[in-house]
């Protein structure tokens, strides 16, 4: 029976309370207005300025920061709702979607959960459960035992019969990394381990909600299992809406709101194929740690009918650590798979991000790859393909366009200094902008300038190259550069058109359109280029004006390498949750030391080498930066 | 493009407004041999030129230019790229100092000295060349800088000394040390511009031995490079001599101990690039009330282009001194829109006088037409007088044989009307600029504002020629003083003999005329480029502007 009739009202849904944030939220909220739907974000105190408050008609605050303490936090959900006179609640995915007791609370208060009554998110969220219930309609199952004898050696027998490797699973678990750390009932299921499997979701809106049912194919066999269904929207949703050409969210409110479906899964068209890329704020180089940090640039691609662009963020926001770092979902459609993929890959040569480091240079990567091309994905594919994705030598060709976006950059400085320099001539002398001519005057030579770039190898995580761009500036204007200790000739380069961040440039009689980014962080100018299918990522020392000269001590205590041998940092800013050793003890390589959370995960970070701990002072419950020294190994 | 619409819109606007400012003519007949042939001639010596300032700018040459660069060191003009405002301009002064003065070769006199702009601010730059000689101070390297300090000092500059010097040249130690215009003039004049309220900044990138260390002692703030700067009055091996103390350079005198203990330094910099920053950092945050800091940005004011081709001033530049042109012509290719209200058009008419502006502002302009007559010579003063009384800088165009000799002259009171026009040029305190672009001879150098009456800044054509008189006239009055010398003895002077001597006087003339003897021995402060005659004025104007002007008085004026 539709959930309208629980709360008893009939005049239906007019106003959504959406208990989530980011992009989620954003889409949930796009959808109820196209529906003349009313809508109520919920924020924290991290988040009062997001764009998910924005989106909405009201917002209400719920909370300080930590999830616990707001997007978690039941009863102020509940209390928005009732205050702002909400119907329903869309609780999106992760936090409280697959919670039974927030849907069973919602029902208590009369409030429609637009999503599957308690019971069933109780029977498909546990894992055991779900199996049962979809071995006995017929779905096929990976070999395992689901049921709840946990005794050792009944569980070994019935390791025997299914045949090792085994997995052994948590039953509630999944949901992406919002879902994840919430949940966690310590009873184990024991399967198959299938060593080249391949995850395949299906995404379908019944008469309670959108659900998904996940299967497992394994790539060697080509046989598939049932895994688990989730019992919600998947963050994967827009693919199935590609395809079909449907809101998925639409149907989830009119299911809700006691109407039909309003196709059969008959009447349900599949056209052609979609992509969907999530672009995270992290650090790839460092095993895909989350980053954090604030969005100096931010310009997704432009939408269109086959171009999505989920986000919920907006440039000058700063991704904290408080929640899933995840910026963006690109999602593309194509007429055939290589259509789609040609459309990703070019959105992601497009979609630009500085500040903090992404993904996009490795999304990219990834969906040219040959493999990937040819559609020989599995779960271990980045693990198969780890060579190609982290070489240790960049490649030639990389090498010579990051020289030629160095060119392009320097160029780009030269104009822009010009043109700033020219705005803040002070007063006093009507003749100074004379000396801020382009050329620059030189007696009897032309002027050169010398510009140093150090280039961020992003993906491969060495060294960052200096290249010393040598300017001459040209008669005409335009720069003539050379980049020091290099055989390649120098670039003729002009600046034919320049706006805000975007500049038309000729090099060489080439012209193209580029795009600079440009921030300050650590003490470093930081400046990133897109031009072409492009994108590099420069730093300038920033030793001027801001430079704080305590030269007697100085030391550059931002660099790791300035510490101590032995010396452990931390690899991020987090929480300390735990704390293993205390000072003086001895520890092996690779022994943990202390836990940390950051991003909703637990970090162990471990002892480098052998030897006695020293200088620990942080404790459980310490806020950590990612330069701060955590404790340092003495090996005597 | 832009400037044939210009002069159509100025076509426009003369027919609607028939009194506004004239508009010079081109004044080139380009059909002309003698453009030609002018052309060509000039074309060589800008050729020349140009080889002689690549030949400097190489500095002490590879090897020490290598191992500056081995020591982490930028070059002078590299140092000074880095401080002024990035990508603005340089006036160089004086590169072509110490050319062929000495045996040894002393590239741009081993000191680069210039003006650029350092956060808005223009600033005089005196920067050791420590590649050549050690950045040791020739007499010609001293009279380098203090040519520097006396344009700093005259147009309120601050000077930021880029220190990188082994100090005094011993072996010349004579004609460096002892004298009123040699070295200890250095910290003279730094006490006296300190006193006055004009920065003095000083940079020590390398060592600063002996007399050097009272540059950065002497300045109101200074930078110590650590590693590579020092300060000492005696190094190392002199201590050891002396004291038979054994010290490093770095205990002795580096940027740790000046920093920490001795206070003989404000500023600690880890490397050169630092050092830099910190020097501009220093000039950013100087407040000099009256320099027009904290008023809005001014709106770069509206002017117009000359109407014809700057380039242009190669082919009118005189080659030879007998060929008489319109200096109009070359007027016309400097001011704002060729625009020139002339002065006294009709007499005096081998003085050209009248206003124009350059670049918006407003100048008064002097040049010759010929020789110098008496209504001349009191044209020319009427007129510095009005440029004086209004505040109008003034720009001499120096292309002057002399004034006009013989009775007739004599008796028109010609060295009255001379002495009229030194005394109003020596006493009127606007800025001036002198341009000698073709002969710059006897008392016309005087009166035309030549180096003795310390115009803001004086810069030569490579057409240029300066002496007492042409060589010709001296041979012909020293011929025949010998001739009445070896009469008066009884010897014979064979018709050879006389040409021979003659010959000799004007080779002599010759080459002490040229402008590389001139700007060798800092007679001016540069040889410019021809085509850049608009540019270095303006600079130079920008620079020389003073927001107070200065009230002129004048002497007794013979009537």
């Amino acid at each position: 029976p539709p959930a309208s009739a629980a709360a008893g009202d009939d005049r239906g849904i007019e106003k959504i309370l959406v208990a989530n944030r980011g992009e989620i939220a954003c889409r949930v909220m796009r959808t109820a207005r196209r529906l003349g739907i009313g809508t109520v974000a919920v924020y924290s105190d991290a988040d009062s300025a997001a764009l998910h408050v924005k989106s909405a008609d009201e917002a209400v605050r719920i909370g300080p920061p930590p999830a616990r303490a707001s997007y978690l936090n039941a009863s102020a959900i509940i209390k928005a709702a009732l205050e702002t006179g909400a119907q329903a609640i869309h609780p999106g995915y992760g936090f409280l979607s697959e919670s039974a007791d927030f849907a069973q609370l919602c029902e208590t208060e009369g409030l429609i959960f637009i999503g599957p009554p308690a019971s069933a998110i109780r029977d498909m969220g546990d894992k055991s459960a779900s199996k049962r219930i979809m071995g006995a309609a017929g779905v096929p199952l990976v070999p395992g035992y689901h049921g709840d004898n946990q005794d050792i050696n009944f569980l070994k027998l019935e390791a025997e019969k299914i045949g090792y490797p085994i997995l052994i699973k948590p039953t509630h678990g999944g949901g992406g990394k919002q879902g994840s750390l919430y949940c966690g009932i310590p009873l184990g299921i024991d399967e198959r381990y299938i060593t080249h499997p391949r995850h395949v979701e299906v995404q379908a809106v019944g008469y309670y909600s959108a659900g998904t049912v996940e299967f497992i194919m394994d790539t060697i066999s080509g046989e598939f299992y049932f895994m688990e269904m989730n019992t919600r929207l998947q963050v994967e949703h827009p693919v199935t809406e590609m395809i079909v050409g449907q809101d998925l969210v639409e149907w989830q409110i009119r299911v809700a709101n006691g109407e039909h479906l309003p196709l059969v899964q008959e009447q349900v068209p599949l056209n052609g194929h979609s992509f969907e890329a999530r672009i995270y704020a992290e650090n790839v180089p460092k095993g895909f740690l989350p980053a954090t940090g604030m969005l100096h640039h931010y310009r997704p691609v432009p939408v269109s009918p086959t171009v999505r662009v989920e986000t919920g963020v907006e440039e000058g926001n700063t991704v904290s650590m408080h929640y899933d770092p995840m910026i963006a979902k690109l999602v593309v459609w194509g007429e055939n798979r290589h259509a789609a993929l040609g459309k990703l890959k070019n959105c992601l040569t497009n979609f630009q991000v500085a500040g903090l480091p992404t993904n996009i240079a490795f999304l990219h990567m990834l969906s040219n790859h040959w493999a990937f091309d040819k559609g020989l994905v599995e779960t271990h594919f980045i693990e198969h393909f780890k060579a190609d994705f982290f070489p240790d030598e960049v490649p030639v060709e990389t090498d010579v366009a990051a020289k030629l976006s160095a060119t392009i950059v320097a160029a780009c400085i030269c104009e822009m200094d010009y043109t700033t320099l020219r705005k803040t001539i002070p007063g006093g002398n009507s003749l100074l902008p004379l000396w801020y001519s382009q050329p620059p005057f030189r007696m009897h030579h032309a002027a050169k300038r010398m510009i140093e770039l150090e280039w961020d190898k992003e993906l491969t995580g060495s060294f960052p190259m200096t290249l010393k761009l040598v300017i001459t500036y040209q008669p005409d204007g335009s720069y003539f550069i050379e980049i020091g200790d290099s055989d390649s000739p120098g670039l003729e380069v002009k600046i034919m058109h320049a706006r805000d961040r975007d500049y038309k440039v000729d090099v060489n009689g080439l012209q193209s359109n580029v795009t600079l980014a440009i921030y300050s962080k650590e003490r470093s100018k930081h400046i990133q280029v897109w031009h072409g299918k492009h994108h590099y990522h420069f730093r300038q020392t920033v030793r001027l004006e801001q430079y704080n000269d305590d030269g007697l001590e100085h030391k550059n205590d931002f660099q790791a390498s300035s510490h101590p041998k032995g010396s452990v940092l931390a690899p991020m800013a987090g929480l300390v949750v735990k704390v293993v050793l205390e000072n003086g003890s001895f520890v092996d390589e690779g022994q943990p030391v202390l836990v940390l959370e950051a991003m909703k995960m637990e970090h162990v970070v471990k002892s480098p080498r052998a030897g006695y701990v020293n200088g620990l002072q942080v404790a459980a419950g310490q806020q950590v930066f990612d330069t701060t020294v955590l404790f340092n190994i003495k090996v005597n | 493009a832009r400037r044939s619409w210009r002069q159509l819109e100025r076509r426009h606007h003369q027919a609607a407004m028939p009194f506004c400012s004239a508009v010079l003519p081109d004044g080139i007949d380009r059909s002309s041999e003698a453009f030609a042939c002018s052309s060509a001639a000039v074309q060589d010596l800008i050729s020349q030129l140009q080889s002689n300032i690549r030949q400097v700018l190489g500095g002490g040459g590879p090897r020490a230019v290598e191992r500056n660069r081995s020591r982490n060191k930028l070059l002078p003009r590299e140092r000074i790229d880095r401080m002024i405002d990035p990508g603005s301009s340089f006036l160089e002064l004086s590169q072509l100092a110490g050319f062929d003065l000495y045996e040894e070769s002393l590239p741009s006199g081993g000191i680069i000295t210039g003006i650029g702009p350092v956060h808005g601010r223009l600033c005089m730059f005196v920067a050791n060349d420590p590649t050549v000689k050690g950045g040791t101070y020739y007499p010609i390297t001293v009279k380098k800088h203090l040519r520097a300090q006396e344009i700093a000092a005259e147009c309120k500059l601050p000077c930021i000394y880029l220190v990188d010097s082994g100090g005094a040249n011993l072996p010349r130690q004579a004609d460096v040390f002892p004298d009123r215009d040699n070295f200890g003039r250095i910290f003279y004049n730094q006490a006296k511009m300190s006193a006055e309220g004009i920065p003095q900044i000083a940079l020590v990138l390398g060592s600063c031995t002996a007399g050097g260390a009272y540059i950065p002692a002497m300045a109101d703030e200074s930078v110590i490079v650590k590693g590579n700067g020092t300060i000492f009055l005696a190094g190392p091996p002199l201590v050891k001599a002396a004291t038979g103390e054994e010290v490093s350079a770095e205990d002795l005198g580096g940027a740790s101990m000046h920093c920490k203990i001795s206070g003989v330094s404000d500023h600690f910099a880890t490397d050169e690039i630092h050092g830099l920053t910190i020097g501009r950092n220093i000039v950013k945050n100087l407040y000099m009330a009256g320099r027009g800091e904290n008023s809005p940005p001014s709106n770069s004011s509206s002017y117009e282009d000359p109407l014809y081709d700057e380039k242009e001033l190669t082919s009118i530049a005189p080659v030879d001194q007998k060929q008489p042109f319109d200096i109009r012509s070359i007027i016309a290719r400097i001011v704002d829109g060729s625009e020139f209200d002339e002065f006294k058009k009709y007499y005096g008419m081998t003085l050209v006088t009248g206003f124009a502006r350059i670049y918006g502002q407003s100048v008064g302009i002097i040049g010759n037409n010929g020789i110098l007559f008496t209504e001349s010579a009191l044209k020319g003063s009427h007129f510095i007088e009005l440029c004086a009384q209004r505040n109008i800088p003034l720009i001499f165009l120096q292309n002057i044989t002399g004034f006009m000799v013989g009775s007739k002259s004599e008796a028109s009171g010609i060295a009255k009307a001379g002495a009229k026009m030194v005394m109003a040029v020596s006493c009127s305190k606007v800025p001036k600029i002198t341009i000698i672009v073709g002969g710059s001879f006897g008392a016309g150098n005087y009166g035309m504002c030549g180096r003795a009456y310390s115009p803001n800044f004086l810069f030569m054509w490579p057409t240029a020629k300066i002496s007492v008189m042409g060589g010709n006239q001296a041979a012909g009055v020293l011929a025949q003083i010998e001739r009445s010398n070896k009469k008066r003895q009884g010897i014979e002077w064979s018709k050879e003999e006389e040409d021979k001597f003659k010959s000799k006087v004007v080779e002599g003339y010759d080459r002490e005329a040229s402008p590389y003897f001139s700007t060798a021995r800092l007679w001016d402060d540069g040889i410019i480029h021809p085509s850049d005659t608009r540019k270095v004025i303006g600079l130079c104007l920008s620079a020389s502007i003073k927001p107070h002007p200065e009230d002129t008085k004048y002497g007794v004026f013979r009537m």
